[in-house]
């Protein structure tokens, strides 16, 4: 079996790709090879021995689907790609919409639709949100400089200043929400979304729906040390029963396909999970998973092959990763072997 | 004096290594927090600590009272013990 598998760039603010293969490879019915789709040359996950048998530059889903097509047939016909794993937000959009035609071409995929990437964008969580009855800060989508001033007097400071795609800052008053609007306008664009700031501890869920309703698995994880870029750097999985029903309710009512990550904050007042996002794709830590004694990723290769799995029904508490910085060292042959081949 | 419960899924190691699997966090207790703990955790009530702590440790009766007041205020906090 040949996966093909994106996001290999295992910097601070790491892509699941490698996790994602790590996991693949650790399972004992795992008998294929790894090709990794890269938009980088100096993506650190082409220069880990073990991981990828072969790496491919594609471009940028921004520079056209047919573009990505083309690139994807011509690796196909050297490599016989069976499945193709996305695990970068930025494009999963464009891979679910080019998913039939890789189904022609005989490439296998197992995401999320169009519409379960639209509930979860952050615009439309809250919605989503309110009627299932699933807690979520109040939040209110700014589109125009002047929106600023119709944020609601209901809103305690400090108030969570979020981009559409990536970026968040804390703002303490209206002034610091004027220059985290603009900073973040210019650099992703609108609406703005201006959220109430829930005091409390984060947790995170990294999980699998079949796209019935069903959930196959579910790990939950308390960061223990968190960057300055609010990426977790070691977390421990944990026993909440009240935050894997409510997962598994969130994955119900969505009927999920696909991996995972759910972000939660338990609010010190109320004792109260509130769902903060939901990352349509396994987060960098779910290599956890599978040492916790749920192999998510897998299991997901063995859905999108047409196979049936039973849930998973219980992991390993206590289980504690921590990330590593780790110099890998290689030499201008392969690094030009990428950079002008496309491929190594 | 109230008795006390700890819940079941908390453990402590020999070396008073306290993990609360609900939360994620993790304790450390001296010896003598240590052992309280784990008298707690057996469901012994406060009178019955009280005698078994005096018995081995040079303190008298009303400083343990006030040191083993604080230290069941810390363990609620915490969540690590319920007041029955």
């Amino acid at each position: 079996m040949n996966i093909a598998v994106t996001g290999l760039n295992a910097t601070d603010n790491p892509g699941p790709g490698i996790p994602v293969i790590r996991s693949i490879k650790a399972h004992p019915d795992f008998n294929g090879n790894i090709i990794g789709l890269i938009y980088d040359s100096l993506e650190p996950g082409i220069y880990m021995e073990e991981m990828a048998n072969k790496c491919y530059l594609i471009p940028y889903p921004s520079s056209g689907l047919d573009m990505l097509l083309e690139r994807i047939s011509a690796i196909h016909e050297k490599e016989k790609i069976d499945l193709i794993i996305p695990t970068l937000d930025s494009e999963l959009y464009g891979f679910a919409k080019i998913k039939d035609r890789l189904s022609e071409l005989g490439i296998k995929t197992f995401l999320p639709t169009i519409q379960q990437l639209n509930i979860r964008a952050k615009d439309n969580l809250f919605d989503f949100c309110t009627s299932h009855e699933i807690k979520v800060p109040k939040n209110i989508l700014l589109t125009s400089s002047n929106d600023i001033y119709k944020i609601p007097k209901d809103f305690k400071y400090p108030v969570v200043v979020k981009g559409i795609f990536y970026d968040a800052y804390i703002a303490n008053n209206f002034d610091e929400i004027k220059t985290a609007f603009h900073k973040m306008s210019a650099k992703w664009g609108y609406p703005i979304i201006v959220q109430e700031f829930i005091k409390g501890n984060e947790f995170n869920v990294v999980a699998l729906g079949d796209g019935t309703g069903e959930t196959i698995g579910a790990v939950p994880m308390k960061k223990l040390y968190i960057t300055d870029k609010g990426k977790g750097w070691a977390g421990i999985t944990i026993d909440d029963p009240n935050l894997l029903n409510l997962s598994k309710k969130i994955i119900s009512k969505t009927k999920w396909k696909s991996g995972m990550e759910l972000e939660y904050i338990k609010s010190e007042e109320t004792n109260e999970y509130y769902l903060l996002e939901i990352n349509p794709r396994f987060p960098a830590w779910v290599y956890l998973a599978p040492n916790a004694g749920q192999n998510l990723p897998y299991a997901l290769v063995q859905l999108a092959m047409g196979e049936t799995i039973k849930p998973f029904e219980q992991y390993d508490v206590g289980t504690i990763f921590v990330r590593a910085a780790w110099d890998l060292i290689t030499n201008l042959k392969a690094f030009e072997k990428i950079a002008i081949q496309g491929e190594i | 004096m109230n008795s006390f419960n700890i819940p079941p899924n908390v453990a402590v190691s020999d070396t008073g290594f306290v993990f609360l699997p609900t939360t994620g966090e993790t304790f450390t207790l001296n010896e003598i927090g240590k052992e309280i703990f784990k008298q707690l955790q057996q469901g012994k009530g406060y009178d019955e600590i009280v005698d078994s702590i005096l018995s081995f440790y040079d303190i008298d009766k009303n400083s343990f009272e006030r040191d083993f007041n604080d230290f069941v205020m810390q363990l609620k906090n915490y969540s690590l013990v319920v007041e029955l």
